[in-house]
């Protein structure tokens, strides 16, 4: 492919071109005379970051599959190349074709992260296309949102034309075939939004109206057109042997993040830990065949010639084949040269003979999710996780050989007290102490614990959705008392303790419980120039508290405060299947520090088993 | 046995740098289905090692790679599996088996030529060029090199084995290798300073021809002349 969209003189300037110059292995060109519909599909991070991504290579396959469809890529272009294509005029472009993106039929933009909102418009901008949807005109793209964030689209719904609400395997057939249909018809954007909008899982933000009472929250969310849902379904994916699943990735030549085959081998999840949206979102579980998943192990990395593979699930050792599909990866993969890369699994015997037999375990270390320090706290969140089992986990690693054990904390829970902080470096102390019972000449030396903490952020479809969040002082003040608390501990040259800045985290918390208010705070920012604000040395916090103040709101009011469970929402009108009621329940039980079951020791009624499939009918132990 | 790739990296991927192009390769020899050779451990890696780096922005008919296997085919049929795995831009030319006890392509590396043009918007070629006798005729051409540590000044002269000016382009066979690696980019910056020009990098479209060693006789030959054709 000679035809590129950038100059030599622009890439030879740019740091890394090969992120602008497409042609990767497995990327998909077609004929143009053969293409009705053009989507551009963008991650908005950067293309290492972005190629990473299995969603949007799953998108890819899937719609470059259908007939008259090409779908290519998009990535934010970096500071440097955003420069260059604003002092020139140069609209952004695709990949594959380095073409416009603006003379594409759609732009679809995967949302991730909260943080990615003025890389967004960054996207949308670069291509010449309006920012706010009701500016766009009938030959704009249609700009339509999709992923985690889109579960509370609202501070972002101005910008955007529709948005996809759940799996992306479901509806998009549907989606296309109306944009075909409209196009025949010779109908208007208007008109296929309208086709849109009756469909399952499609959200059109312009066709709601919102009001607010005198304190703020929302007083009602209505439609204004009779083709409107009142309630948005998420779209479920049952059967994945019928449904694309990309044999053949693209891989890029850039060192992308994930430079691996990665096999999905699950979706959804049947723990219920209070504090994450996924396990709500993406219910019910839905385990995927195991021979299904050798096959296409073995395929992708023949397709692809990676030499890692990884396994992408929410919580892997609770898929049920995870034995006989490890097993037969080490057997293939090992023929092949080809590394194992574990995500994290929960450490058990099982999952420590499978390590052993992957990696190197002087070099490798042990990860535990624990959460929270102590188990009232554990059983506040829900984290089927007893410091039995941790202890006797770690036990068993340190006998195995390893000396390197890690624990991932959430710092800010809901109930938090002194004592449950205390209990971070205390539960590291006596994993110290029990390494030291073993005898001397049995251990392989030092060990090291290494604690780190992330600031804990209320998301929208989980029982913590009405919790108060942490101001910045509280969490920094909360981490610095555990650091302090490191130092008194008798083995503390063992244990190492980290946190990091809590800015982002609360930009954050913001915007994922945030309203519709919050989109000309987004644009103001976004045009005095914040892009990028994930990546922390590009976060510009002034820039954003003066757009907060110059539209005359208030953070607080979408972090600190906590809601009453019969305040209407901004994210109500979505039905992920996981209905309020048992969210309350759950707010309730949190609150008096009672454990849920997980889906497979018994149903709890949260509402899932109404799509009719998954984990909610399969034989529960 | 160890096998000699030769192939050209043209078009678009002239900005992918040399350590994608090593992982594109080890990834292209899996889905190629090459026996290859790997190491021992728990991160084995193909025995492969690439001759000389090329810089982003150059294209290349002659650029060399060894691997190390534990069985081969034909020739024929290896590159054509290759090529069937590449994408445009990148093509494998030849194969051939090393003879016993042949060093590394990297360590034989002694010389590469270049054809180089001169892009539109900048100098003109024609004037450039018309100066090439003069410049070449000095009997020392100094450069400053920078290396990691410090700045060397360094007489070139010795290590421009040959050039000539032909239908507006220059071409150049210079000293390539671990000792006296001289980039083309070095001798063009040191033409413009010649000419009092400043030297502007982007001027120069640069496409490398072939990558040589010596033989028995000191003679610059193909890289590929210390194997054979595997048949």
């Amino acid at each position: 492919m000679e035809k590129l969209a950038l100059s030599d003189e622009i890439l030879m300037e740019v740091e890394k071109p090969a992120r602008y110059i497409g042609n990767e292995v497995n990327s998909v060109y077609k004929n143009l005379s053969e293409v009705d519909i053009r989507i551009a599909m963008c991650f908005p991070d950067v293309y290492e970051i972005g190629m990473s991504y299995l969603g949007i290579q799953i998108l890819y396959d899937m719609f470059n599959h259908m007939e008259g469809v090409w779908c290519e890529r998009v990535y934010s272009p970096w500071p440097d190349l955003d420069r260059i294509l604003r002092e020139k005029g140069i609209p952004l472009f695709a990949l594959e074709s380095q073409e416009p993106v603006k003379e594409f039929d759609f732009l679809g933009i995967t949302l991730q992260y909260e943080m990615c909102y003025t890389n967004v418009l960054q996207v949308i901008d670069l291509s010449h296309i309006p920012l706010l949807a009701e500016e766009r005109g009938e030959t704009d793209p249609i700009v339509m949102g999709g992923g985690p964030c889109s579960y509370n689209p609202e501070p972002i719904a101005d910008f955007f034309d529709l948005f996809y609400i759940g799996d992306g395997e479901a509806a998009h057939r549907k989606l296309l075939e109306a944009y075909r249909e409209n196009k025949r018809r010779g109908g208007s954007r208007m008109d296929f939004l309208t086709l849109a909008a009756g469909i399952d899982g499609i959200y059109v933000p312009s066709f709601y109206d919102v009001t607010y009472h005198a304190d703020g929250t929302l007083s009602s969310f209505e439609p204004n057109r009779p083709q409107a849902k009142r309630r948005i379904k998420k779209q479920v994916v049952f059967d994945f042997e019928h449904t694309d699943y990309p044999m053949k990735p693209v891989v890029p030549f850039l060192k992308a993040t994930q430079d691996r085959v990665t096999l999905e081998i699950q979706r959804g999840c049947t723990r219920g830990c209070r504090f994450c949206q996924a396990g709500m979102i993406y219910r019910p579980n839905r385990e995927k065949d195991v021979d299904l998943l050798k096959k296409y192990a073995v395929e992708m990395i023949q397709n692809t010639g990676h030499e890692e593979i990884t396994l992408s699930s929410l919580s892997s050792s609770d898929y049920g084949c995870l034995p006989e599909l490890t097993e037969f990866l080490i057997e293939e993969m090992g023929k092949r040269n080809v590394n194992i890369a574990l995500p994290s699994l929960r450490i058990d015997a099982f999952s420590l003979d499978v390590m052993q037999r992957v990696q190197d375990i002087r070099k490798s270390s042990l990860t535990f999710a624990a959460e929270a320090g102590t188990q009232r706290l554990r059983n506040v969140i829900n984290k089927g996780l007893t410091e039995d089992m941790i202890r006797t986990g770690a036990m068993k690693a340190f006998r195995g050989g390893w000396t390197k054990v890690k624990f991932y904390f959430m710092v800010g829970l809901p109930t938090e007290t002194k004592e449950d902080l205390m209990g971070i470096p205390r539960l590291c102390q006596t994993l110290a102490e029990d390494y030291f019972t073993i005898p001397k000449e049995e251990r392989s030396g030092k060990v090291a614990i290494t604690a780190s903490s992330s600031f804990f952020v209320p998301k929208p479809f989980t029982p913590f959705q009405w919790a108060s969040m942490n101001t910045e002082e509280e969490f920094l003040e909360k981490a610095r008392f555990v650091k302090d608390n490191f130092q008194l501990q008798k083995n503390r040259k063992c244990l190492t303790y980290r946190y990091h800045d809590a800015d982002l985290t609360i930009m954050e918390g913001i915007f994922a419980r945030g309203d519709r208010r919050l989109a000309p705070v987004i644009l103001q920012a976004y045009q005095e120039g914040c892009i990028f604000d994930a990546w922390h040395e590009m976060f510009h916090r002034e820039i954003w508290e003066k757009a907060f103040r110059e539209h005359g709101i208030d953070p607080n009011f979408y972090t600190s405060r906590e809601r009453s469970v019969d305040e209407l929402l901004p994210w109500d009108f979505i039905d992920i299947g996981v209905s309020k009621a048992f969210l309350i329940r759950e707010w309730e039980r949190a609150k008096k520090g009672e454990v849920t079951p997980n889906c497979k020791q018994s149903c709890s009624g949260c509402g899932a088993a109404g799509f009719g499939g998954g984990v909610c009918f399969e034989n529960q132990d | 046995m160890k096998i000699r790739i030769k192939y050209a990296k043209t078009g678009a991927l002239r900005y992918i740098g040399h350590l994608d192009v090593m992982r594109y390769f080890q990834k292209a020899i899996r889905r190629a289905g090459l026996d290859v050779a790997y190491s021992q451990g728990y991160s084995p890696h193909q025995l492969i090692t690439f001759a000389a780096p090329l810089g982003i922005g150059i294209t290349s008919e002659g650029e060399y790679f060894d691997a190390e296997m534990h069985s081969v085919t034909t020739g024929s049929d290896m590159v054509e599996r290759l090529n069937q795995v590449m994408v445009s831009g990148m093509e494998v030319k030849d194969i051939v088996v090393l003879k016993e006890g042949a060093k590394t392509a990297m360590a034989v590396v002694a010389g590469s030529d270049y054809w180089i043009r001169i892009r539109e918007g900048y100098v003109d070629a024609l004037s450039f060029f018309a100066q090439a006798e003069a410049f070449f005729a000095q009997t020392e051409i100094p450069v400053v090199k920078a290396s990691k540590t410090r700045e060397v000044e360094l007489d070139i002269k010795p290590f421009i084995y040959d050039w000539k000016v032909q239908d507006n382009q220059l071409y150049l066979l210079l000293s390539t290798g671990s000792v006296d690696n001289i980039k083309p980019e070095l001798v063009l910056e040191a033409m413009c300073r010649f000419q009092g020009l400043e030297y502007q990098k982007l001027a120069f479209q640069i496409h490398r021809l072939e990558t040589y060693m010596r033989n028995e006789d000191g003679k610059l030959v193909s890289l590929l002349k210390a194997g054979e054709e595997i048949r």
